[in-house]
This record gives structure tokens, sequence and C-alpha cells, in this order.
């Protein structure tokens, strides 16, 4: 179960920009977050990720309290998500190859004997063939580095993904292509998903429940438990 | 529902914009294209020997008052397509064929030519990412007055009064023209860039996937406006992957896939019945979530390192022994075996 619970936060104290919003989501759910751009949605995304420390409120990861974001999360914790955001180019280090970039949780882990065998295999679920895997980011499309990154988050076998935007800047059949890996690594492994985006055609077809920021705001938990 | 499954294709758009007073299709043949794309072919040489034929042979043409849809994958080459036509491809590029706007030829055309008389005066750019567009420590105000002297030579006396009427023409307020771009919402950011690009009065607009992060509500609004430039005579060619947008405001789709343009349809037609006729078009649309939402199996082929034949031809359910060779250009589609769509 993934918990948070009035949530505020922001990056400047004095005008957070979200406020007391709650949202749980069950083991193995996907809720899909919809919102207007600005709205602070993907704040809230980084927070669930434990990427962002809030300034109130308490994050509750399978039934165990987070202490603080990034380091001060327990590894176990921080492990436990894998992330995408909406541009691949922000997200991936420009000097890495495509093989290191996915393969980077591993070393930052200390498992860097897994990551041959890992990003082989991730690569062909992704739809990386080897000679892009040498390339860097510049010498790849969005969509090729987009898969990437998606490779790159599941690469720790994380019991939650979370994916801000993920396919914002992506064709149709690119998004189509990305969302079945999700859930496909979903079915296998049995993870839960917070969906962030703000097209309801796609996020309705993609999740089990789709809910919108305002009702967010007025605290009303969906009901994905 | 979404536009992309019930909408008419051109439906009127919801904006509070002036209406279409002077419908421009359905008069008589307009005087000839603005824009005339002829085998238009772009190579770039990288390191090594590598060559990269990010478009090969493109042809269309661009009537005043048409909208045409470029849509295709990232790295398809429709964004070295657009930079082709606005000169702004990198040193290591080499082009091929012709691109006449009016009776200059974009691609031999010099440099000093393209800045002074091309860019912002023949041809209006609607950017991508507005905020990158605009200078982030001056006002919308003062980079319109600025705009406006360079380009209609206004001097001091009419300068505040024709920055005032370029913003209208984009619905950009006059209450927020002196603010900074980063005190505006992603929408007026939006109008702000566009009301930039349409101070030359440029015949040709070329909106360069400028819908990308905004929210359908937005998308919707800022395509809306740029088909009301359109219909008051200007040609525009959007390039976008937002097969939602093309729909709304197109007339004609143009499908790039691995550096060609695979099919050129009327876009009702291809968004509704009878659908689109080349294979790989037929796929992305069943890709969208409104549809069957079924990837394309495979991804596309590197352009540096494409197949002899149709460059589709790994991924098509339709591929046989002759999609091993090239297949020719037939009523707007390249294909061995079209979609058959007994039209009239
Ligand atoms: S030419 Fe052949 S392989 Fe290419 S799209 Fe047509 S049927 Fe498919």
């Amino acid at each position: 179960m993934l918990e948070l619970s009035g949530i505020t936060a922001g990056y400047d104290p004095r005008r957070p920009v979200v406020r007391g919003v709650s949202l749980t989501i069950a083991p193995g759910r996907s809720v899909g977050l919809l919102g207007p751009s600005g709205c602070g949605k993907s704040t809230l995304a980084r927070v669930a990720a434990l990427l962002h420390r809030p300034d109130s409120g308490t994050v509750v990861v399978d039934g165990d309290p987070v202490r603080g974001a990034r380091h001060r999360a327990t590894r176990e914790q921080r492990t436990a998500f894998g992330v995408v955001f909406q541009q691949p180019r922000l997200a991936a280090d420009p000097r890495m190859r495509l093989t290191d970039l996915i393969a980077e949780p591993l070393r930052a882990t200390g498992r860097r004997a897994e990551a041959a065998a890992a990003v082989a295999a991730l690569a062909e679920r992704v739809g990386l063939s080897g000679e892009l895997l040498r390339r860097r980011p510049h010498e790849v499309s969005d969509g090729q580095l987009q898969r990437a990154c998606l490779a790159r988050a599941l690469v720790l076998r994380p019991r939650w993904l979370i994916c801000d935007e993920m396919t914002a800047m992506l064709d149709a059949s690119t998004t189509a292509a990305l969302v079945a890996v999700v859930e496909d690594y979903r079915a296998g492994s049995g993870a839960g998903l917070l969906a962030v985006g703000h097209d309801r055609v796609l996020l309705d077809r993609w999740c089990d429940e789709t809910v919108h920021w305002d009702e967010l705001r007025a605290e009303k938990s969906p009901s994905g438990v | 529902m979404s536009p992309a499954t019930s909408g008419p294709a051109r439906s009127g758009p919801a904006t509070s914009g002036p209406a279409r007073s002077a419908p421009v299709p359905s008069g008589p043949v307009p005087p000839g294209p603005v824009l005339s794309v002829q085998n238009l072919s772009v190579r770039f040489r990288m390191r090594g020997g590598r060559r990269i034929a990010a478009v090969t042979d493109a042809s269309f043409e661009l009537g005043p008052g048409e909208c045409l849809a470029l849509i295709g994958e990232s790295g398809c080459g429709k964004s070295v397509l657009a930079s082709a036509l606005l000169g702004l491809l990198p040193g290591n590029a080499r082009t091929d064929g012709r691109a006449l706007l009016g009776d200059l030829d974009l691609l031999t055309a010099g440099e000093r030519t393209l800045a002074r008389t091309v860019r912002g005066r023949r041809i209006g750019l609607v950017p991508q990412s507005p905020s990158a567009h605009l200078t982030p420590v001056r006002t919308v105000r003062s980079q319109l007055e600025e705009t406006v002297r360079e380009l209609t030579g206004v001097r001091k006396a009419g300068l505040r009064a024709a920055a005032e009427a370029a913003a209208e023409r984009a619905a950009f307020p006059a209450t927020h023209l002196d603010r900074h771009p980063h005190q505006l919402s992603g929408g007026l950011a939006q109008r702000a860039a566009t009301a930039l690009a349409l101070v030359g009065d440029a015949p040709l607009l070329l909106a360069d996937e400028p819908t990308t992060g905004l929210d359908r509500e937005l998308v919707d609004r800022t395509v809306d406006e740029l088909r009301r430039h359109a219909d008051a005579g200007r040609a525009l060619l959007m390039i976008t992957h937002d097969l939602a947008a093309a729909r709304r405001i197109a007339d004609r789709v143009a499908v790039m896939y691995a550096g060609r343009i695979v099919e050129i349809s009327a876009a009702p037609a291809f968004f509704g019945e009878p659908g689109p006729r080349h294979p790989y078009a037929r796929a992305l649309l069943d890709a969208l979530p409104e549809r069957a939402f079924t990837p394309i199996p495979g991804v596309p082929p590197e352009l540096g390192d494409l197949p002899p034949g149709c460059a589709f031809a790994a991924r098509c359910t339709r591929a046989s022994d002759r999609c091993g060779t090239l297949p020719a250009t037939a009523d707007g589609v390249a294909c061995h075996h079209p979609e058959e769509t007994s039209r009239a």
C-alpha cells in the first residue's frame, strides 16, 4: 500500500503548490492522476517517489513510514520505486551510453555484477537493439531515450512505479508500446502504479481508476483499496 | 469524447475569436501554392563516414488558407524537414530537390537572404517551446515592439499601437503585455510566441510541435488559433505527433515514416471513413488509446541504415516479396499493397 496523507509540499514553504492532499493506492493497483499543467501533480508525484520531502504530511510505503526524502529514506524504501519523467533529456546524463544509463541504479546499489544480464533483458523488453545501447542520449530520438529511461526505472524491479507524463512527448505508437511494457511488468511483478498526466482518454484506458486533481484537494481519497 | 474519436475533423473552433468570415476552401481555385516542396532530401554526414538519410524525396504543396499537418514519430525526419525550409540545418547537412516559396528556392538561398527576407517575414515560426523562444529578461511588450520595428519599419510613434495590435491578433491580452515570460501561463506564453510569429505578416506559418506539453484544453485553443490564421489566408504547416490536434484543424495530413512521406490524404477521410491507406498510418491510428491501443510491433529502422525496399516492411502485416523494392508514390500513397478504400 502506498499512502500519502495530508501532503503539503512545494519549493517555497510560504507558497506550497500541494496543499493537504491525500492519496492511497492499494498493492498492485494503478491510479491515474489527471490535472492541468502547473497544478502541483508533478510535485505530488515526486513526493510519492520519495524524491521530494513534503513540508507536512506523511508517506507510508507498504506499512513503513518514510522519515525523509532521498538519502534520508531507507535504501529499501528508495529502491521500492521506479520513476519515469516527461522529458527524458532532462532525466538522462548526456555523457552516459544508454546501456550505462539503464544499469545506473544497479551500480548505485552495489549490484554491478547483475548489470549485463539485466540490461540485455530489459533492452529487449523496451525494444532497444544492441547498437542503440552503445549510443549516447544526443544520438537517439526522444522516443528511444524514453524507452531507456523506462528500462532504468524497472532495473531494480520496483514494487511501485511513478510515471509523470511519461508519454506526453511521444507519438501514439511509442505511447502504446511503453504503456504495454509497464503493464507487462506489473502483471509479472504485482507492482502498483501512479500515472500522472493530462490526457483523460489515455489514463482511463491505462489505469484501474482515474482521479482528478480537484477531487484530491477536496481530501477525497480514491477507493483504490 | 475526444476529438480524435468523434469530433468532426474541422468543427467550428470553440474560441472566442472572430468567426470565419470568408471561408477559403470553397472559393475558386487559389492562385498557386505558397509553398511547393519537390523531391526534398536531406543527408547528414556523420563522423566515421556514416550517412543519415533524414529526409528522402519529400514532395507536397501548400496553398493559401490551407493547413497541412505533418505527422510521425520523433526521429522520423519531420523536424529536419522544417529546419531545411528555414535554412537552419547544421553544417554537415546536404540537401537535394527544391522548396519553392513563391519563386525563391529555400534550399539554395543564401543565409543572408534567409535571415533578412525569409525568417519572420515570409515564414513565421511558431516554436515548440515558447518559453525558450521568448527572451526571459524582457517584457512581452518590449519584445513585440522590437520585432515590429525590425520587420515592419514602424517608427517610434506608432510602435506601441502596432505591438498592441500584434498581440491582439494572437489573442494575447493587452493586460499582460508588461509581464515577463516566466510570469505567463503556458497558454499565454504560446500566444506571445505566436504573436511574434505573426508580426511579419508572413504568408507561410510553420508550427513545430506547437502543443507539446500542453493540456488538452490548451492544445485545442492553441490549434484553433492557428486555424484562424490559416482562415485569414495564410498557409499553415503544422508539424506534430499529436493526432488529435492534427484532426482538429488540418485540411490534409502528410504521414512521415523513416524520412519519407508515405501518405498524403484529406484529413476527414484519413481520420474518419475510409481511414488511412498506408499500413503504417493505419497502425499509428490504431495505437491511440481511444482506438485499439496496440503498439506497432518493433521499432523504426535507423536512418543511417535503411533497408533497400520499403522501410516499414519489417513491421508490416501486409508485406510481401514486392516490398523488398521501394514502392512508388501513387495517388498520395507509397505502398505496394495499400488499403483498399473504394473511394469515389
Ligand atoms: S510497401 Fe509493403 S511493407 Fe511497405 S507498407 Fe506497403 S505493404 Fe507494407
